[in-house]
C-alpha cells in the first residue's frame, strides 16, 4: 500500500568530480522515504548527511545515482519538497509574514490568498501575534517555528530537515519536537513524509519510524534501525532507553571498517579525517573516566553522555581521539580506559607532554610524517603548504586545512614540532 | 504591543479620515515634487555653443542654483545605482564577466574626473545640437564617474558574501532571479550600499566646481548651479560670495541628510543585528512624521501593491536563459582568454601610439617625475593626518555617545569642497610668500582625511568591551598601551581609511595642485596640475599621457603597498 515518495538509488559523492578513486565523501547510498514515514539520518558531524540531504532536496548534484521524487528524476528543487534549515535562513530584512509568504509568491499565489494562507500557518505553528516582528525580535526557538511555518505554508509533499533542532537549546528543542509531532500525528499539515538529519540520538528516537545511522570515511549506511514504539514516546521507558542502548552499541561498532587488514596496514592513513578535538577535551575526557567511573573498568557511553550532558556529536570524536591516541578502547558502546591512558592520568605536566608526544608519533602517520621532514631537512623547516597539498590528495581543501590545523594543535601541545602563525611555517624551534 | 499592522488593507478602511500630520507630509513631499520638476525645466533650455550663462552671486540666487545643483546629483546617483545593479550583479554572477569588471573598476577608480569630462563633453554636446541638455549630460556624467566605482565595488562584494543557506532556501522555493534580485540581494547589500551612497554624494560636492563649471576641451561652460557661483565667486574675489555658498551647502547636505538617508538608515537598522546594546538608533523626524500619518498607511498599502506587482511581472520572472544541458567545452575558455589578451593588448598600443606619436619621448620621464612628487605628496600626508586624527579618532571612540553625535559633522566635513578653502590659501601663500609646492599640499588631503578619522572611531568603536577592562585591569599605559593594545585593534579598520584617504587625494591632486584666487594661479609642480592643466587647453595627448601614469600609479601603489597590508589586516589582526 505504501508508495515511495522519495528514493535514492546508489548516490555517491566525490569532491574532486574528475577522479572518482579519492576522496568519497558519499558511497553508493540508497535510501527510500515510503508514504506516512518518518525517517531520519544519524551520523556525527563530517559523514556527509548533510550533503547527502542536499542532493535529495535537488540542491546539489550527485557523482552518480540517481534521486526519484515520486517516479521522476530530480535534478534540481522540485515543488513539493519543503526544506527547513539548521540556522532558519530567515531573511532578516523581512518581517515574519513577509518570510513566510516569500514561497508563495515565488509560486504566484495572489496577494489575498497568500496572506490568508500565511496567517494560518503562523497560527498553525504557534506564532500568532508575530506577524509584524523582523527575525532579530525573536528568539532561536521562535525563528525556526517561522523556518517551519515558511516551510509547510506550501503545502510540501515533503518535508526535509537539516538539523532543525541542534541549534536551539534543550528545552526549547524539546517543545518544537513535540509540537511537530503534533502536527503531523493530528494531519495538520499535507505532508506525506518526512526527512531528518540529525546527530543527537535522542531526537532521531523521539520522531522517527526508521532511523538509517551514517558511517564516515566514506559516508554510506551503515545500520537502519526500524522503530515500531508508538507515539508519543516516552524517553524514560524501557524500551526507549533500549532503542538508544542499541542505536550506541551500532555507532560505535559501524564505525570501524569490518576489513580486519585494513585496520591493521592503515589504520589513520594521512587522508584520515582527524577530529576536531582539543588537547584539553582529550584529558578532560581521560580525567573524567578515571575519576568519576573509578569503581567501573568499562563506561556505557550513553551513560556517560548523560553524566556529561553531552550530544553524540560532541561526545564522540573526543572518544575517537583517544582511540586513535590508544588511550581508550571503544566497542559496542562502551568505553574504556587503556593502561596508557591510566599512565597518562597520573603523570605529572611533562611526562604527560612526553607521553602524548610518544603516542601521537607512534599512531599518526601526519604527525609522525611531518616530524621526519622536520627532522631530515637542514634547517629544521618546512611550510605548512607542503602538508597541506598533501592532505590535498585526499580530503577537500577546507577539509584539508581543518585536519593540519588539528595535528598542528596537537603537536605543539606534545611538542615535537613549533609553528609559526604568521609565516604558516613548521620547525624544530621553540618560539621566542 | 503586537499590533496587527500586517493587516493594511483593513487598517487602512478603518482610518481613511486624514490627520494633521497628513498635511504636514504632504505638503513637504509636493513641494519636493514641484521643485524638482521646476529645476529639471530648467536643464533643457536652448543652448549655443560659446553662449556664456548669466551666473550672478546675488544669494537669493543660490536656493535655485542649490536645487539644480543636487538635481544633477540625484540623477547622477540614480544612474550610478543602475550601474551598480547591473553591472555588479553581473560581476558577482559571472566569473568571466568578474575577471574583466573588477580590474576595470580599480582602473576607472583611478581615473581623475577632470580627464572623463575632457573625453566626454565634446560628445555630448554634438548629441543635443543648440540644447543646454547636451552641457547638462556632460555634468551628471562627470558627477556619476565620482560616484558610480565605490558603489558598484561595494555592491559586488556585497553579494558575494550573502550567506549560502539564503541562497539554497531562494532555490528550495523556487524564487526567480528577478524576486531573488529584490528580495535577497538588494535588501543584504542595502546597508553597505548606503554607505556607499553618502561617500558618492560627499564626492561629488568634492568636484562640484569642476562638473559644473566645465572649462575643458577650449569649452569655458558655466552651468548653474552651486559650483559656477564659487568659481564666479573665486574669479571675482569675492570673499562675502564664498560665505554664502558654504552655507548654502551646509543647508543642502543638511537636508538630504535628513530626507533622504536618514529614512532609510532607519530602515536598514531595523533588521540589523546590532553589536552593542547601548548604542542608539538612528532617528529621523522625517520618519517620525511619515510615520504618524494616515497617508503612510495608505502609501505603504500602495507601495507594497506595486512592489508585489513589481515583483511577480510574469515576464520577468521566466529564466533568462531555456535550460540546457549545454556546458562550454574547455577550449572555449582559452579562446575567451586569447580574446580578452587581445582586446587588452590592442587598446594598449592603440594608446602607446596616440601618445608617442605626436609627444616627445622624455615627455614620458618627465611625466613619471611629475608622478612621483604627487606620490611623495600623498605619502606625507597620509602620515601627517594619521599621526592627527589617530589619536583624535581613538579619544572619539572611546567615548560612543560623542561619537555617535559627531557622526553626521564629520560626513560634511568630507563632503566639503576644497575649493572653497583656496582664498584662504593663496591669500597666505601670497602674504607670507610661502612655498607653494609645499603649501598648496594639504589642499589634496582635505577632502578625504575624514576617511582616516571616520575609520579610526568604528575601530575604536569595535574593540570589544572587555578588552579595554582587561587592559585597564593590567595597568596598560603609555607606548604599550598603544602598542600592544589599541594600534594592532584598529588596524584592519586604520588600512580602510588609509587606503580610502590615498584614493580620495590623488584624485584631489587635480584641483589642489593648481589653485587661483582671482588672478593669481599657483601652480605645485606635480602631475595634477599637469592634467589640470591640458584639460583646459584640450591637449588630449597630454591628457591621455597624465591619466594613464596616474593610473599606473596608484594601481601599482595599491598592488605593492596597499594589498598586502589589507591582507595582514585581514588576516591576523582582526579581533577574535
Amino acid at each position: 500500500m505504501s508508495t515511495k515518495l522519495l528514493q535514492a538509488k546508489n548516490i555517491s559523492k566525490t569532491f574532486k568530480s574528475y577522479d572518482p578513486n579519492q576522496s568519497l565523501i558519499l558511497d553508493n547510498v540508497n535510501l527510500d522515504l515510503n508514504d506516512g514515514e518518518i525517517v531520519a539520518i544519524l551520523g556525527k558531524s563530517g559523514s556527509g548527511k548533510s550533503t547527502f540531504l542536499r542532493i535529495l532536496a535537488g540542491l546539489t548534484s550527485p557523482t552518480s545515482g540517481e534521486v526519484l521524487y515520486r517516479s521522476t528524476i530530480v535534478t534540481e528543487p522540485v515543488k513539493g519538497i519543503g526544506m527547513v534549515f539548521q540556522h532558519f535562513a530567515l531573511m532578516p530584512w523581512l518581517t515574519v509574514l513577509q518570510n513566510v509568504e516569500l514561497g508563495l509568491e515565488a509560486l504566484g499565489v495572489p496577494r489575498e490568498e497568500r496572506r490568508t494562507r500565511a496567517i494560518n500557518a503562523i497560527d498553525t505553528i504557534g506564532m500568532d501575534g508575530f506577524e509584524s516582528a523582523f527575525p532579530k525580535e525573536l528568539s532561536g526557538g521562535m525563528r525556526q517555528r517561522v523556518g517551519f511555518a515558511r516551510a509547510l505554508v506550501v503545502n510540501p509533499d515533503i518535508l526535509i530537515m537539516d538539523e532543525p533542532f541542534s541549534a536551539l537549546d534543550v528545552l526549547t528543542a524539546e517543545n518544537l519536537k513535540t509540537d511537530l509531532l503534533d502536527l503531523w500525528k493530528n494531519n495538520k499539515t499535507k505532508t506525506s513524509g518526512m526527512l531528518l538529519v540529525t546527530h543527537n540520538i535522542e531526537e532521531a528516537a523521539m520522531l522517527a519510524n526508521r532511523i538509517l545511522i551514517f558511517s564516515s570515511n566514506p559516508g554510506k549506511v551503515a545500520a537502519s534501525v526500524n522503530v515500531k514504539l508508538p507515539y508519543p514516546r516516552n524517553n524514560q521507558s524501557k524500551d526507549f532507553l533500549e532503542l538508544v542502548d542499541l542505536i550506541y552499541t551500532l555507532i560505535t561498532t559501524t564505525q570501524k571498517s569490518k576489513d580486519p587488514s585494513i585496520i591493521k596496514t592503515q589504520k589513520y592513513g594521512i587522508g584520515y579525517r582527524l577530529p576536531d578535538v582539543s588537547t584539553d577535551e582529550i584529558m578532560g575526557l581521560i580525567e573524567t573516566l578515571y575519576s568519576d567511573f573509578a569503581n567501573k573498568e568499562t563506561v556505557d557511553l550513553p551513560e556517560l553522555a548523560d553524566h556529561l550532558a553531552m550530544d553524540l556529536d560532541d561526545l564522540l570524536p573526543i572518544t575517537e581521539a583517544l582511540e586513535i591516541l590508544s588511550f581508550a578502547e571503544v566497542s559496542f558502546g562502551d568505553i574504556k580506559l587503556s593502561d596508557i591512558g591510566k599512565k597518562f592520568f597520573s603523570a605529572d605536566l611533562l611526562d604527560r607532554k612526553g607521553l602524548f608526544a610518544k603516542q601521537l608519533v607512534a599512531n599518526l602517520p601526519l604527525a609522525s610524517e611531518i616530524r621526519r621532514v622536520l627532522d631530515e631537512k637542514r634547517n629544521h623547516q618546512a611550510s605548512e603548504e607542503r602538508f597541506l597539498s598533501k592532505l590535498e590528495h585526499y580530503l577537500s581543501e577546507k577539509e584539508s586545512e581543518r585536519v593540519l590545523r588539528t595535528v598542528i594543535d596537537w603537536g605543539r601541545y606534545a611538542e615535537i614540532f613549533a609553528y609559526d602563525y604568521n609565516t604558516g611555517t613548521l620547525s624544530l624551534e621553540n618560539p621566542d | 504591543m503586537f499590533d496587527k499592522s500586517y493587516d493594511t488593507h483593513s487598517r487602512f478602511k478603518e482610518h481613511i479620515r486624514p490627520n494633521p500630520w497628513d498635511l504636514i507630509a504632504l505638503i513637504i513631499i509636493i513641494a519636493i515634487l514641484v521643485t524638482f520638476s521646476w529645476a529639471a525645466l530648467q536643464m533643457a533650455q536652448p543652448y549655443n555653443i560659446g553662449q556664456q550663462i548669466p551666473i550672478s552671486l546675488l544669494p537669493t540666487k543660490l536656493p535655485g542654483y542649490a536645487l539644480r545643483t543636487v538635481l544633477r546629483m540625484i540623477l547622477a546617483l540614480a544612474l550610478s545605482l543602475l550601474f551598480t545593479f547591473t553591472i555588479g550583479t553581473l560581476a558577482a554572477k559571472s566569473k568571466r564577466a568578474e575577471n574583466i569588471i573588477i580590474p576595470s573598476i580599480d582602473v576607472l577608480q583611478a581615473i581623475p574626473v577632470l580627464s572623463f569630462l575632457s573625453i566626454t563633453v565634446v560628445g555630448f554636446i554634438s548629441l543635443f545640437p543648440g540644447s543646454l541638455l547636451g552641457p547638462e549630460c556632460a555634468s551628471i556624467f562627470a558627477i556619476f564617474t565620482a560616484q558610480a566605482w565605490n558603489m558598484t565595488f561595494g555592491f559586488y562584494q556585497s553579494l558575494k558574501t550573502i550567506p549560502n543557506d539564503l541562497i539554497e532556501v531562494a532555490r528550495m522555493y523556487h524564487l526567480s532571479a528577478w524576486q531573488k534580485f529584490w528580495r535577497i540581494e538588494v535588501p543584504h547589500a542595502t546597508p553597505s550600499l548606503l554607505w556607499n551612497m553618502m561617500m558618492s554624494m560627499s564626492a561629488s560636492w568634492f568636484f562640484v566646481v569642476a562638473s559644473e563649471a566645465i572649462s575643458v576641451a577650449n569649452q569655458d561652460i558655466r552651468l548653474p548651479g552651486v559650483g559656477s557661483y564659487i568659481k564666479l565667486a573665486i574669479d571675482q574675489q569675492n570673499f562675502q560670495a564664498v560665505c554664502f555658498a558654504i552655507i548654502c551647502m551646509l543647508i543642502v547636505i543638511i537636508l538630504y541628510d535628513q530626507l533622504f538617508f536618514r529614512p532609510f538608515l532607519y530602515w536598514s537598522e531595523k533588521f540589523q543585528e546590532k553589536k552593542d546594546g547601548d548604542e542608539k538608533g538612528t532617528k529621523s523626524w522625517f520618519i517620525f512624521i511619515i510615520q504618524k500619518t494616515r497617508l503612510l498607511i495608505y502609501s505603504s498599502y500602495l507601495f507594497s501593491i506595486i512592489t508585489t506587482k513589481l515583483l511577480n511581472i510574469s515576464i520577468l520572472n521566466k529564466p533568462l536563459f531555456p535550460k540546457t544541458n549545454f556546458k562550454f567545452p574547455i577550449k572555449s575558455s582559452w579562446l575567451w582568454m586569447l580574446f580578452t589578451s587581445s582586446m587588452v593588448f590592442g587598446s594598449l598600443y592603440i594608446l602607446t601610439m596616440f601618445i608617442i606619436t605626436s609627444l616627445p619621448i622624455d615627455e614620458v620621464g618627465k611625466v613619471c617625475k611629475l608622478g612621483l612628487y604627487t606620490a611623495t605628496r600623498v605619502f606625507v600626508l597620509i602620515i601627517i593626518s594619521s599621526i592627527i586624527w589617530v589619536p583624535v579618532g581613538v579619544w572619539i571612540g572611546k567615548r560612543p555617545k560623542l561619537a555617535y553625535k559627531l557622526q553626521p559633522f564629520i560626513q560634511f566635513l568630507a563632503s566639503f569642497p576644497a575649493n572653497l578653502l583656496f582664498p584662504l590659501v593663496v591669500l597666505g601663500i601670497v602674504k607670507y610668500k610661502l612655498n607653494v609646492e609645499i603649501w598648496t599640499t594639504p589642499l589634496m588631503i582635505l577632502g578625504s582625511q575624514w576617511y582616516i578619522l571616520f575609520n579610526v572611531i568604528a575601530g575604536t568603536l569595535e574593540i570589544p568591551k572587555e578588552l579595554h577592562y582587561a587592559t585597564d585591569n593590567l595597568g596598560l599605559k603609555g607606548l604599550s598601551w598603544w602598542t600592544k593594545f589599541m594600534l594592532p585593534g584598529i588596524f584592519p579598520f586604520y588600512i580602510t581609511g588609509a587606503i580610502t584617504a590615498a584614493g580620495g587625494a590623488w584624485n584631489a591632486s587635480i584641483v589642489a595642485e593648481l589653485v587661483s584666487w582671482g588672478s593669481t594661479t599657483l601652480e605645485a609642480s606635480g602631475l595634477g596640475a599637469y592634467i589640470a592643466k591640458f584639460t583646459v587647453v584640450g591637449d588630449f595627448q597630454r591628457i591621455a599621457l597624465g591619466t594613464s601614469v596616474m593610473c599606473a600609479y596608484v594601481l601599482l601603489l595599491n598592488k605593492i603597498c596597499w594589498q598586502p597590508l589589507y591582507k595582514i589586516a585581514k588576516d591576523r589582526m582582526q579581533p577574535l
